[in-house]
């Protein structure tokens, strides 16, 4: 009986604990060495090649052939598609947010809801296509020029992190206390008054959380902007102009440069220089997590 | 009871899954080890590298498997820079490219390790959308719409539009070859444009954007495809395997298979399939240009 017990004990406990632990420790490692990779190819521009750091982040003059390799165009062309989309998203994700839990919470979690998941779950290169085969054509109708241009990133982006945003700003939403509400209801407020003044100021953290994930999400993303947005090694006039992004000039040249040479020790740097904007943001969302706040 | 047979067929098809995986394993890294002499060929040659050479290599690693059984030949694309990268860390027999490996290599002692054997060559026409109502282009007007200096078809001959220019990424083989044999000493404007990241891309764009120009490889525009984009003749010629021939068309290069040494054993003969007279009839009707009709150059 009792040895019947510690055979279990020992099943149920140890083995599960080990098998977690090392799963723990597999991801922790794997992330190291990633960082660690890329940061040891990264600096090789630098230590190996000879290009300067403060050229690649400050020149325009992206020349691989020549020997340039300004990569401001490309950091630029990133934040403007990813800032713009932010912008064009956040509004509308949380509109939706408030829509779904306190102007219609029925229809936004049997409608909304779904169509939110299925949004997420849509490929990447999906929504390339579908912004090359419908949105280009539109653009170039509408606002002449060629169509592949800042607009179209910021637009294919929108819609892929609107998403992200909505879920969060949702989950923030949710949790204010309904007190709170009630509260403001009792002072005499209206709808609209409760919502804006008190209910969103509430859930800021959650909201912010959601917005800077999303910023993330459009400053990684590859494909679906490369499609869309032009790849014109040159800085964007105007929205409806083109210009490359950091993930675009990567996708492109990599596959095609050998390793050691400088041209693909650029490229490492590039990838450096995004992970360390992606280490800023996580960063900031830390940030905005222990600043405390109502939740 | 049945739970406990659930587990252990479970467990079973694990190592069964790894058992496979292993023999894939062990199988990749045994090397050809073969004769190459009459049909005592036999072992495994593996290529990766250039997209543009992919169709015709997997083609000719179909009819060279089926004429020695004996033979596996697998071939993978990734692009050129993947496939010198690949021979060079010992990772497959053979690595396509668009360029000389001297080429991408900055390492010169290890450039002199790498053989590059020709194996076809391929034209690049320069493509058009279907409006513009341009017949021939010289090499200088080329120069001159590509490094931003004309920008309105009516400049060259054609009717009052805006000339959208299209290009391939820096580092793409196609370009590399455009920018050697029509481009020469004139730099190609980037800031003009757009580019597009593969050949499909530029076909896209060129359909659906008015004025615009772009140059694709002739193995691209085979299988009916070239109803929908116009091809322009550079200086009269055409981009066909006779004009190539007699000298009069620029804009081709060699495809290369890239070895790490002298080609030994299955991968020789594999590429002395793909050069060979029996298969140049292949080579043609897929866009390439036969080694045989290039010997004399």
């Amino acid at each position: 009986m009792k040895g019947h017990k510690s055979i279990n004990y020992w099943k149920s406990e140890y083995i599960g604990r080990t098998l977690v632990t090392l799963c723990g420790i597999v991801i922790v490692l794997t992330t190291l060495a990633i960082i660690a990779f890329i940061a040891g190819k990264g600096i090789q521009s630098f230590t190996v090649s000879g290009i300067s750091l403060w050229e690649m982040i400050s020149s325009t003059n992206w020349s691989p052939n020549d020997g340039h390799y300004g990569a401001l165009i490309f950091i630029a062309g990133s934040t403007l598609v990813s800032v713009g989309a932010v912008l064009v998203s956040a509004p509308i994700a949380v509109a939706l947010a408030i829509f779904m839990n306190y102007i219609s919470p029925k229809f936004g979690e049997k409608v909304l809801r779904p169509v939110l998941e299925l949004l997420v779950g849509i490929p990447s290169v999906v929504y390339g296509l579908l912004g090359v085969t419908i949105l280009v054509p539109f653009l170039r109708d509408s606002f002449g020029g060629v169509g592949f241009s800042l607009m179209a990133g910021i637009i294919v982006l929108s819609v892929m992190i609107l998403p992200t945003i909505a879920t969060l700003a949702s989950d923030a939403l949710r949790g204010v206390p309904p007190q709170l509400l009630e509260a403001s209801y009792g002072l005499g407020s209206t709808r609209w008054q409760a919502i804006s003044r008190v209910v969103i100021p509430a859930a800021k953290k959650g909201v912010m959380t959601g917005i800077v994930l999303g910023l993330a999400r459009a400053f990684g993303e590859a494909l679906a902007v490369q499609m869309v947005i032009g790849n014109t090694i040159k800085l964007p006039e105007a929205l409806t102009s083109p210009t490359a992004t950091l993930t675009g000039i990567l996708t492109m040249d990599m596959s095609n440069t050998l390793n050691g040479t400088a041209w693909n020790n650029a490229l490492w740097s590039l990838a450096l220089i995004l992970l360390v904007i992606s280490f800023l943001f996580i960063l900031i969302i830390r940030f905005i997590g222990n600043r405390g706040g109502t939740k | 009871m049945s739970k406990k047979w659930r587990r252990a067929s479970f467990l079973l098809t694990l190592v069964l899954i790894m058992g496979v995986l292993a023999a894939c394993r062990s199988d990749n890294s045994n090397d050809s080890s073969s004769e190459v002499n009459g049909a005592e060929i036999s072992g495994i040659v593996t290529a990766a590298g250039s997209t543009a050479l992919l169709p015709l290599a997997d083609v000719a690693a179909n009819e060279f498997m089926s004429k020695y059984s004996d033979v596996s030949v697998t071939v993978q694309g990734g692009g050129s820079g993947t496939g010198i990268n690949q021979v060079v860390n010992g990772a497959v027999n053979i690595g396509n490219s668009d360029v000389p490996s001297a080429d991408k290599i900055e390492d010169e002692a290890l450039a002199g390790q790498l053989v590059d054997n020709k194996v076809s060559g391929i034209a690049f026409g320069i493509v058009v959308n279907e409006e513009v109502k341009v017949e021939d282009l010289t090499i200088e007007q080329i120069q001159g719409i590509f490094s931003g200096k004309i920008t309105n078809w009516k400049e060259v001959g054609g009717q009052d539009l805006e000339i959208n220019v299209i290009n391939r990424p820096a580092s793409s083989g196609t370009r590399i070859t455009f920018d050697k044999t029509v481009m020469k000493d004139v730099k190609i404007n980037d800031s003009i444009g757009t580019n597009q990241d593969s050949n499909g891309a530029v076909e896209n764009s060129i359909n659906s954007t008015s004025g615009s120009i772009s140059y694709l490889a002739m193995s691209y525009l085979v299988e009916g495809k070239d109803t929908s984009l116009k091809t322009i003749t550079i200086d009269g010629a055409e981009p066909t395997t006779e004009d190539v021939a007699n000298g009069s068309y620029p804009f081709w290069s060699y495809e290369y298979m890239v070895t790490y040494g002298e080609p030994k054993g299955a991968a020789k003969a594999y590429i002395d399939f793909l050069v060979s007279e029996e298969f140049a009839e292949k080579v043609d009707q897929m866009g390439y240009i036969p080694m045989i009709e290039l010997m004399d150059r």
